[in-house]
């Protein structure tokens, strides 16, 4: 175990460092989630040992189909994060997708992006739906490819180097004028999912839409993500991730740590900024900025998810 | 009687001239047979609207991120809508009609047939 002071604390059990606006990687170290940085993956050896192995890379809306001029070429941006990933010497356990895999459900879409992800050496590929996976009139495109892990119904759970993984579903049941809503046949089966688990378990919750309100007129929120809480209260070590408004956003409350993941397909405006939350088109150089792919975006950003991460 | 005949012939006339007209060119606004939704800035304009039953309406994409127009009731669903796409749905039968983005669901609007 390090001497960081930063990773003594199981309330402190997890801190990430966003890496490159790509990937967030996560790691686990004396039983607790830690942070860890792919860029130093790929290069630190010193830096590999002293967090541990790596657990799971999260890659967040790839918007496969997407074409216009905020990224022209998204399944470029996608294949250069799978080529970093692929070249990390220690490479995680799994790959998390946290939705918007495809811009608009298309066959297509799906096929590219399939295409494209099992180029992955990491072949455990977990995966939840966002609304641009599900927007087929019959929403059965996404079913089709990733149904099978949750019976077609999304949400599910999984266990993995003593991590229990819940893999929640929050855009198939929209009320107008709402947020997204996880709905009680989900949360029943969530609280029959963590009866009897010991308090001691590391929880990973991953959503696509985000699990608090960050920004309610763009509808950037779940409608009833607070009865989340009380099941999950009792964990020691809590970390709810999503993604959906490509930036990063974290809070933290108590043991949980809520962290939204950026995309690797073009960014979205801060919360209100403009008419509404659509793609963000930057000058040309300006896009692999925010994107993240530059060593002083990868500092600075740890910095400042290491400082909110603090209780 | 005979100018009554012709009237009707005209009548009848006019109104497969519509049909057909609607059947071609459904996201014409030209005829108050059909209507017109524009979906920008994350809105839908007008947010409600008023048309006769067996009326089409046709909602224009005009943002740069897609959206999907689904009725509250499920009596009509586009599928996803990109940029310039358009829907359409014909009104039959007279009622309120609430429909949302699936995609941004606070983006909420009505059609009212009458």
């Amino acid at each position: 175990m390090s001497n960081e002071p930063l990773l003594q604390s199981r309330r402190n059990a997890l801190k990430c460092l966003a890496y490159g606006g790509a990937g967030t990687l996560f790691a686990l170290s004396g039983g607790v989630l830690t942070p860890f940085d792919l860029a130093i993956a790929a290069t630190d050896k010193s830096g590999r040992g002293k967090v541990g192995v790596p657990l799971f890379v999260q890659i967040s809306d790839t918007h496969i189909g997407f074409s216009k001029d905020a990224n022209p070429d998204v399944s470029g941006t996608l294949a250069r994060i799978i080529d970093l990933v692929n070249g990390m010497s220690e490479q995680p356990a799994l790959i998390i997708h946290t939705g918007d895999i495809t811009h608009l459900s298309k066959p297509a879409e799906f096929d590219v992006a399939q295409q494209l992800l099992s180029r992955l050496r990491v072949t455990e590929l977990h995966t939840v739906p966002g609304e641009h996976d599900t927007a087929d009139p019959a929403v059965t495109e996404y079913f089709s490819r990733f149904g099978k892990a949750s019976g077609n119904k999304g949400y599910y759970s999984f266990d993995h180097s003593g991590v229990h993984f819940i893999a929640l579903v929050n855009v198939l049941q929209f009320k107008p004028g709402g947020l997204g809503t996880l709905g009680p046949d989900q949360l029943a089966w969530l609280a029959d999912d963590l009866k009897g688990r010991s308090s001691s378990t590391p929880i990973v919750v991953f959503a696509h839409m985000p699990l608090w309100s960050i920004y309610e007129p763009w509808g950037w929120g779940t409608g009833d993500a607070d009865q989340l809480t009380p099941h999950l209260r009792r964990f020691g070590s809590v970390t709810v991730l999503n993604g959906h408004i490509h930036q990063i956003v974290q809070k933290v409350e108590g043991n949980m740590t809520f962290h939204t993941a950026r995309s690797t397909a073009y960014p979205q405006p801060a919360p209100g900024d403009g008419p509404g939350p659509g793609p963000l088109k930057l000058p040309a150089d300006q896009l692999p900025k925010a994107l993240g792919i530059t060593s002083a975006m990868t500092v600075k950003q740890s910095l400042a998810l290491t400082d909110t991460a603090i209780t | 009687m005979g100018s009554r005949i012709l009237r009707t012939l005209l009548t009848v006339a006019g109104a497969s001239t519509l049909w057909l007209f609607l059947a071609h060119n459904p996201s014409s606004a030209a005829s108050p047979e059909s209507a017109q939704i524009v979906i920008r800035d994350f809105m839908f304009q007008p947010m409600s609207l008023t048309v006769k039953a067996g009326s089409t309406v046709t909602w224009t994409n005009a943002d740069d991120e897609p959206h999907a127009v689904v009725s509250d009731a499920n009596v009509f669903r586009s599928g996803a809508i990109d940029t310039n796409e358009t829907f359409s749905f014909k009104f039959e039968t007279p009622g309120t009609y609430h429909f949302s983005c699936s995609l941004h669901p606070r983006m909420v609007g009505t059609v009212v047939v009458q």
